[in-house]
């Protein structure tokens, strides 16, 4: 009881809702103004300034990343305002023994009558200081954009706790990228585009976290899209970058048509474009719930394209072309997110379209596990370091996917948080070791960089283990807290959540097993072993310069850091309810917009349970490369006759993943060309032979009576006019060259005149 | 003073612009008198706006004012451009872009 049930769940009614204000949340708009202003200050004059634009990028990005940490901190006040004028009247609610519970459960069902019957929000409240159940209203600042048919149109911000934890990630990250980028691509020869296309991806992303309504969504969510295209195809010169960015934007476009039907759906069931609204009517059943399930399906579209999940991901690992910093930013701070982001925002919708609450399966969380084991397995065999980074990023986006498909909202977006920091450390890292061996082969030209690259290794190293989910680092918390909230662990009494998603909890605790292994891998191939690469004399590789490591330190600190936000609860022990769940506590919404989420009990057994098997794929993984690989030999990569040389089914299995499961095969070879072939084919047939003959005979037909036609008709009558009528005009127009159109200024005029007189005499009469 | 008079007024301002335009060689008198003859519209606009107590005709005679500036201002440019290409302005020698 002490650690598995300690806190139950508490449904109450909210008794007052509080409107959060404050300037810093009110002009939050400025956020993204400032890097959508140094993006137009860099584009046009960027290339006189001193240091190429880049000063001007940076310089916005710290201002706005100063904002955002005011935001946060204006609304973390808020929160705790809100929340102190009600400890009074929830102490009650302290003292949680299981029949307590159970006799709360009983009240439940008659709340939610009472709430539906009149209109208003249950609120789920699971702190024991009972601060939750004061509403806390996001601040909302709009103006009518235009009107049209009785539809007014809004532009605006909306600012909670959700909008203020990603306006302080993205904020960071890009800061970071930005710091990182004047000596990564320094020299670059569109250096300045570069930083102009950062600020406004930046711009984008944060605006898109802002928006009030499902348009501002949209128009930010694409704007995201095409930052995106024309960062990943920086280097167009070279083809396959320009591919990888035009893949990028097609295979978004699929999932965009997806996002656009589902919104119109949710506009005309709602009649609001406000996020709010929407939210508001979908918890109140004021939207069927087939229209509902119909929206999140297509938003669930949307999601799997932006945000990498199977079978739309195969665009992520291509994304790879791009800049390493543009890397890091797409799969940390913005793009990817933005499925994630989304899904979190109109949660409302998702939970009721697919009536999260009370089942054990849904299409969310079957997208989400399916991913993120899906592209465990693929990061096995990219030699790529970037690309295994990005097979982990689209597993690690499948388990985010999965928290939220099953209920688990907190902590979806506390893996968001955590998994930016960590995983723009991972990526900023293989970039500063190619920085060095410019290359991003691990069999090739990595190897044994732990000597050369002490800082990189470090932080590399940090950030992997919070990757890897290993205590007490950031993945840890994070990925524990989604596990718990599938509800899937029964094994000691259940832990409660919104329903019993084993599916989920199963494939989440492969997922990571297999992350263990995959980034022990990557671990092994780049820093340890033999250097196997070609310096072509330039000596050993060299650490990267101090704008590239402070980025990782700081990363890697926060890699370590950013997972005690969220304690989970019964994890300290005494009177230490200040401690655990800050995060959940400011980020997740006590709102009419925010459904009623129930949260799993954290469980002991469970955390012991995931480490056991994190550590046991982190043991079978260094085992095979840093005891059987490295006896074989320092600069080996795989072992020479290892399982797939020996079994055939290994064999099979592992070029099923070489090939990615034949995915891009099955979009370009089967599918594009699959339709293109037969359509062909069967066009080309029915044309040879029936319209062909058709035609054919219709034309021997039509030339003989063609020939009588010809000799009879046209020769003589027909031309005979038509020649007439050509030396008629050709005669007239030689009168008209010569005698009026002269050239001579004064003539026109005096046509002109004449003609306005004679044309106004004739109105005069006539009219 | 009846509207008659204004009307008068503005019709030989009118025919005198319209001489003006067909006899003269000078690509700037031409110009010049084409003034007139928009001056002689505005003098009807304004005339009957006073008439009619109709606010329009005197704003429609402020637009015309406006665009026959701007008018006169490439007018002249081109008569300025000619100037120096043929080092004169007459304006039965240009007939270069005749059909």
């Amino acid at each position: 009881m002490m650690m598995t049930n300690l806190l139950a769940l508490v449904e109450s009614l909210p008794s007052k809702t509080v409107q959060a204000s404050g300037w810093f949340l009110e002009t939050a708009w400025l956020i993204p103004a400032l890097p959508a202003l140094s993006f137009f200050i860099i584009l046009f004059f960027g290339k006189r300034m001193k240091y190429k634009g880049a000063e001007i990028g940076i310089t916005a990005l710290a201002i706005a990343f100063i904002l955002a940490i005011c935001c946060a901190g204006q609304w973390i006040s808020q929160v705790n305002n809100a929340g102190h004028g009600h400890d009074q009247e929830q102490h009650q609610d302290d003292d949680h023994g299981e029949e307590h519970q159970d006799s709360h459960e009983a009240l439940n069902s008659e709340n939610i009558e009472i709430a539906s019957s009149e209109n208003i929000t249950i609120y789920a409240a699971e702190e024991k200081e009972g601060h939750e159940s004061v509403a806390i209203d996001a601040v909302i600042q709009r103006f009518t954009w235009w009107e049209s048919g009785g539809r007014t149109f809004q532009v605006g911000i909306m600012v909670d706790g959700l909008t203020v934890m990603m306006l302080f990630v993205v904020t960071a990250i890009s800061l970071l990228v930005h710091i990182y980028s004047t000596d990564y691509v320094s020299g670059d020869r569109r250096y300045t585009h570069y930083f102009a296309f950062l600020s406004l991806f930046s711009a984008s992303m944060l605006f898109f976290v802002l928006s009030e309504n499902i348009l501002q969504t949209i128009v930010g969510w694409e704007l995201v899209g095409v930052c995106s295209f024309a960062l990943i195809g920086h280097w167009w010169e070279e083809k396959p970058n320009s591919d990888a960015a035009l893949k990028a934007f097609l295979t978004n476009r699929v999932g965009d048509m997806g996002l656009l039907v589902g919104m119109i759906i949710l506009f005309w069931s709602a009649g609001s474009w406000s996020i709010v609204d929407i939210n508001v009517a979908a918890i109140n059943n004021e939207i069927g719930q087939s229209t509902l399930l119909i929206a999140s399906l297509c938003l669930t579209a949307a999601v799997m394209s932006k945000s990498g999940q199977f079978i739309l991901h195969t665009w992520l690992p291509d994304a790879m072309a791009g800049p390493t910093p543009v890397s890091a930013l797409i799969h940390a701070a913005t793009m990817v997110v933005a499925g994630i982001y989304m899904v979190a925002r109109l949660y409302g919708v998702f939970f009721e379209g697919y009536d999260i609450a009370g089942s054990s399966f849904n299409v969310l969380a079957l997208v989400g596990s399916v991913t993120l084991v899906g592209a465990g397995l693929l990061a096995f065999v990219q030699d790529d370091i970037k690309k295994v980074l990005a097979y982990s990023t689209v597993s690690q986006l499948g388990y985010m996917v999965m928290a939220l498909g099953v209920g688990a909202w907190t902590a979806a977006v506390f893996h968001l948080f955590t998994h930016a920091f960590f995983k723009a450390g991972l990526f900023l890292g293989a970039g500063s070791v190619s920085h060095s061996v410019h290359s991003f082969d691990m069999k090739k030209s990595m190897g044994g960089m732990r000597k050369f690259m002490p800082t990189t290794y470090k932080t590399f190293l940090i950030c992997t283990i919070a990757l890897m989910g290993i205590p007490p680092l950031a993945g840890f918390w994070s990925k524990d807290e989604i596990l718990v909230g599938t509800g899937g662990w029964g094994l000691f009494g259940g832990t409660g959540g919104n329903g019993t998603y084993v599916f989920a909890l199963v494939m989440g605790i492969i997922g990571a097993a297999l992350t263990c292994a995959y980034m022990t891998r990557v671990i092994y191939l780049t820093f340890f072993g033999e250097f196997r690469g070609d310096m072509h004399g330039h000596g050993d590789p060299q650490e990267s310069g101090k704008r590239i490591t402070v980025p990782l330190i700081i990363l890697s600190v926060m890699a370590v850091a950013a997972g005690f936000l969220n304690l989970p609860v019964g994890f300290l022990t005494g009177n230490t309810t200040g401690w655990q769940e800050r995060f959940g506590h400011y980020v997740e919404p006590v709102a009419p917009y925010f459904p009623g989420i129930s949260h799993g009990t954290p469980s002991w057994s469970l955390a012991i349970f995931s480490t056991f098997v994190a550590l046991s794929g982190v043991a079978l993984a260094a085992h095979y490369f840093f005891v059987k690989v490295k006896a074989q030999s320092p600069a080996a990569t795989e072992l020479t006759n290892g399982l797939t040389s020996k079994n055939k089914l290994a064999k099979a299995g592992h070029t099923v993943l070489k090939q990615k499961y034949y995915l891009d095969h099955l979009y370009t070879d089967i599918i594009a060309n699959g339709t293109k072939g037969p359509v062909a084919d069967a066009a080309y047939w029915s044309n040879q032979k029936g319209i062909d003959e058709l035609v054919n005979q219709v034309g021997k037909q039509a030339t003989r009576s063609a020939t009588f036609v010809y000799e009879k008709i046209d020769q003589n009558l027909v031309d005979g006019v038509v020649n007439l009528s050509g030396k008629a005009s050709e005669g007239l127009g030689e009168t008209t060259r010569t005698i009026i159109q002269r050239g001579k200024v004064h003539q026109y005029a005096a046509i002109m005149f004449a003609a306005t007189t004679i044309l106004a005499g004739l109105f005069i009469v006539f009219v | 003073m009846s509207v008659a008079q204004y009307l008068l007024l503005s019709s030989v301002l009118f025919c005198i612009g319209i001489y003006g335009v067909l006899s003269r060689k000078n690509g700037v008198m031409v110009l010049m008198s084409i003034e007139l003859i928009l001056n002689a519209v505005n003098i009807n606009l304004v005339a009957f706006s006073a008439l009619t107590d109709n606010i329009a005709g005197e704003v429609f005679a402020l637009f015309v004012i406006a665009i026959a500036a701007a008018e006169v201002g490439v007018g002249l440019a081109i008569v300025l451009l000619i100037f120096r290409n043929k080092q004169s302005v007459d304006l039965s020698e240009i007939d270069q872009m005749k059909g």
